[in-house]
């Protein structure tokens, strides 16, 4: 029976994990070059975090696992990230505001993480952050010049944010694993993270002239549960194919 | 009308470290402020390469016009007084 | 009459190692020469990032994948320094593209070909950007300061990118079965191409004698591509690698012998006909028109910054 901390861990570190990894489907596709250096620098940042969370989660799971057996060798189920970052880089309006909704959320998660009574989690936090404060700052710029740019990108970005709304609500559901850890002290309460996040993207969407959805949730298991939407498998075929053909050799 | 969406030229300075003084380290395109510093960043400093960042938009540069340089720069060459080297200082002495 | 004059004092600066910057006044087939060598190795290393970004998603360690990313991140920004160095001499990044689309400028041949496997990251790493870095060592030293500054910046930044590339195939080859075979196929499927970036043999290239006067190029093809045969077949050798040709020798002086290039494939490939040119273009006009409403937001938005600030 897995432990709460270790669910935790792989929550956190498998959402940043396939959010590079679709960050890593974009290098070469970019809008004008210095764009696609910049988008590949969050892959990266984003890379880190989640090899320091899963090297934690090896530790804790013991018996000689690796963070690499952890970020390549588990069925889909055992995933537990957001659905938010498996949706596809449809267009560069959906790569911003799918950056832009996490970078809010990292951005306050990370900051009442530093301060978690579990000390790895504090420091990958603490760490984190800085490169968090760095990803927001450009994932809003964007939204502001896609949002107030022109009535092709206005009409772009409105449509993307209409879209990705309902994967949002996923972020801020506290289950009975997350609330125990809330009370050890090991997490935080993610409806204090909620209201900062409504109110940071509520300024955005208005200062880009972007109109916000109307509260719309779907039905499915959250990721979070290892619950996932049909791009993950997708995903999952990419990213295994090399561990799964040889699943003896080293790399 | 120019389809020349690139956005203009900024070109980049780089301080290694505190104390050091800017060094033009190439150029980049970004269409604001705040793209220029970034993408500067992401493209100029990926290796510890320094500790501070200054931007300035290419056309806002002023040079020595071409042709010019000889009028500009020879004048100094003649005046070899302006050197400490210039100096008959007496045998033995110290600290000047 | 003036331009006999500025024609003596340009060459009196190359003579002398003076490196010419971009006011500087330089004989047009000069200008233009460089435009088409700097442009055609920028766009050399943005299309790159093609065939070795072929593998990003499917990287099969953490450590290979943000090894992978990065080097690919520094192949871009490579573009990017000989983009902004070109446009120097008066072009427009924009036209460069425009031409690269149109067919008018070339890249570097060697992206024309596929990287089907893993090995295939390893075999470009060590392999292509080995070449690379023999031709580029060379280029710090080239007449145009702009270009020789870049090429400074870039061979610092190069030697990880052979390492990593070397490390992916010994690493394969001292793996399973499959791993060697795989690393082997590899080598054999790049090493040819490698030797056919440093160009047709001197004899052979139109452009060679101007840019050897010119001091844009300082080695010849021949000179550079025996470096480069001479540095890499020893760590072939060291990781179990055969080299693919049946008559290459060591000779008395340390330096190897090997067969000579296929030369009807080298220009075919050339012309257009390699097995990815179409693909290549492809995938970067589509990235450049897709990319379209988003530099004209940038544009639009900032437009409007600007104004309400001049109207505050």
């Amino acid at each position: 029976m897995e432990s709460n901390l270790y669910k935790f861990c792989l929550r956190l570190a498998d959402t940043s994990f396939i959010l590079s990894y679709r960050l890593g489907e974009y290098v070469s596709h970019g809008p004008f070059l210095e764009e696609d250096l910049s988008i590949t620098n969050v892959g990266l940042d984003l890379i880190g975090q989640a090899e320091s969370l899963f090297k934690y989660a090896a530790e804790i799971k013991g018996g000689g696992t690796t963070d690499d057996d952890i970020a390549y060798k588990r069925e889909e189920s055992e995933y537990l990230n957001f659905h938010l970052v498996e949706y596809p880089n449809e267009d560069f309006a959906f790569i911003t505001v799918r950056q832009f909704f996490m970078d809010v959320y990292n951005y306050h998660l990370f900051t009442g993480l530093m301060n978690s009574s579990d000390p790895t989690i504090a420091a990958v936090a603490a760490k984190s952050i800085k490169e968090v404060n760095y990803h927001l700052k450009r994932s809003r710029k964007w939204m502001l010049r896609l949002g107030d740019g022109t009535e092709v990108s206005h009409n772009k970005m409105q449509y993307a944010v209409n879209e990705l709304w309902k994967y949002t609500d996923e972020l801020f559901d506290m289950d009975d694993v997350h609330k125990s850890l809330v009370e050890e002290g090991v997490a935080i309460d993610l409806k204090e993270v909620q209201e900062k996040w409504i109110k940071d993207v509520e300024d955005a969407l208005t200062e880009a002239t972007v109109a916000k959805p109307d509260h719309v949730k779907h039905s499915l298991v959250y990721g979070k549960n290892g619950g996932h939407t049909d791009f993950m498998g997708y995903i999952l075929t990419e990213l295994q194919y090399l561990t799964n053909r040889y699943p003896d050799a080293t790399w | 009308m120019s389809t020349d969406n690139q956005g203009p030229i900024w070109e980049v300075f780089v301080q290694s470290k505190p104390g050091k003084p800017y060094k033009h380290v190439g150029s980049l395109h970004a269409y604001d402020k705040e793209m220029a510093i970034e993408n500067a960043r992401d493209l100029y400093t990926r290796r510890n390469e320094g500790t501070g960042l200054w931007l300035v938009k290419a056309e806002e540069i002023v040079s020595v016009k071409p042709g010019d340089e000889e009028s500009y720069f020879e004048p100094a060459d003649d005046k070899i007084y302006r050197h400490p080297t210039f100096y008959n200082m007496p045998e033995g002495s110290k600290h000047i | 009459m003036e331009n006999a004059k500025n024609l003596e004092e340009f060459q009196a600066k190359i003579d002398a190692e003076i490196k010419i910057e971009p006011k500087d006044w330089m004989p047009e087939e000069y200008r233009q020469h460089l435009i088409r060598q700097m442009s055609q190795h920028a766009h050399s290393e943005v299309i790159g990032m093609q065939p070795e970004g072929n593998w990003i998603t499917r990287s099969p360690s953490l450590r290979a994948r943000k090894i992978l990313m990065a080097k690919v991140q520094d192949e871009g920004g490579h573009g990017l320094y000989l983009y902004c160095a070109t446009e120097t001499l008066g072009v427009s990044r924009e036209q460069l593209i425009k031409w690269l689309h149109e067919g008018k400028a070339k890249y570097a041949s060697v992206f024309n070909y596929p990287s089907p496997t893993w090995a295939d990251m390893g075999a470009i790493g060590w392999l292509v950007d080995g070449a690379a870095i023999v031709n580029q060592v060379s280029l710090q030293r080239t007449s145009y300061g702009p270009y020789s500054r870049a090429m400074v910046r870039i061979c610092k930044e190069e030697s990880f990118h052979q390492r990593q590339g070397y490390e992916i195939m010994s690493t394969l080859m001292e793996g399973t079965a499959e791993q060697k075979k795989m690393a082997q196929e590899a080598f054999e499927r790049w090493w040819w191409p490698s030797l056919m970036m440093f160009g047709p043999h001197d004899g052979d290239s139109p452009r060679s004698s101007n840019a050897m006067k010119w001091k844009i190029k300082r080695e010849t093809n021949d000179d550079l591509r025996q470096q480069f045969i001479d540095k890499t077949i020893p760590q072939a050798e060291l990781i179990g690698l055969k080299v693919p040709d049946a008559n290459y020798k060591l000779l008395e002086n340390g330096s190897y012998e090997t067969s000579d290039i296929d030369w009807d494939e080298f220009w075919n490939v050339i012309k257009g006909n390699g097995p990815c040119n179409t693909q290549r273009i492809k995938h970067h006009a589509a990235a450049h028109d897709n990319g379209q409403w988003v530099r004209e937001a940038a544009i639009a938005y900032n437009e409007k910054k600007e104004q309400s600030l001049k109207s505050a």
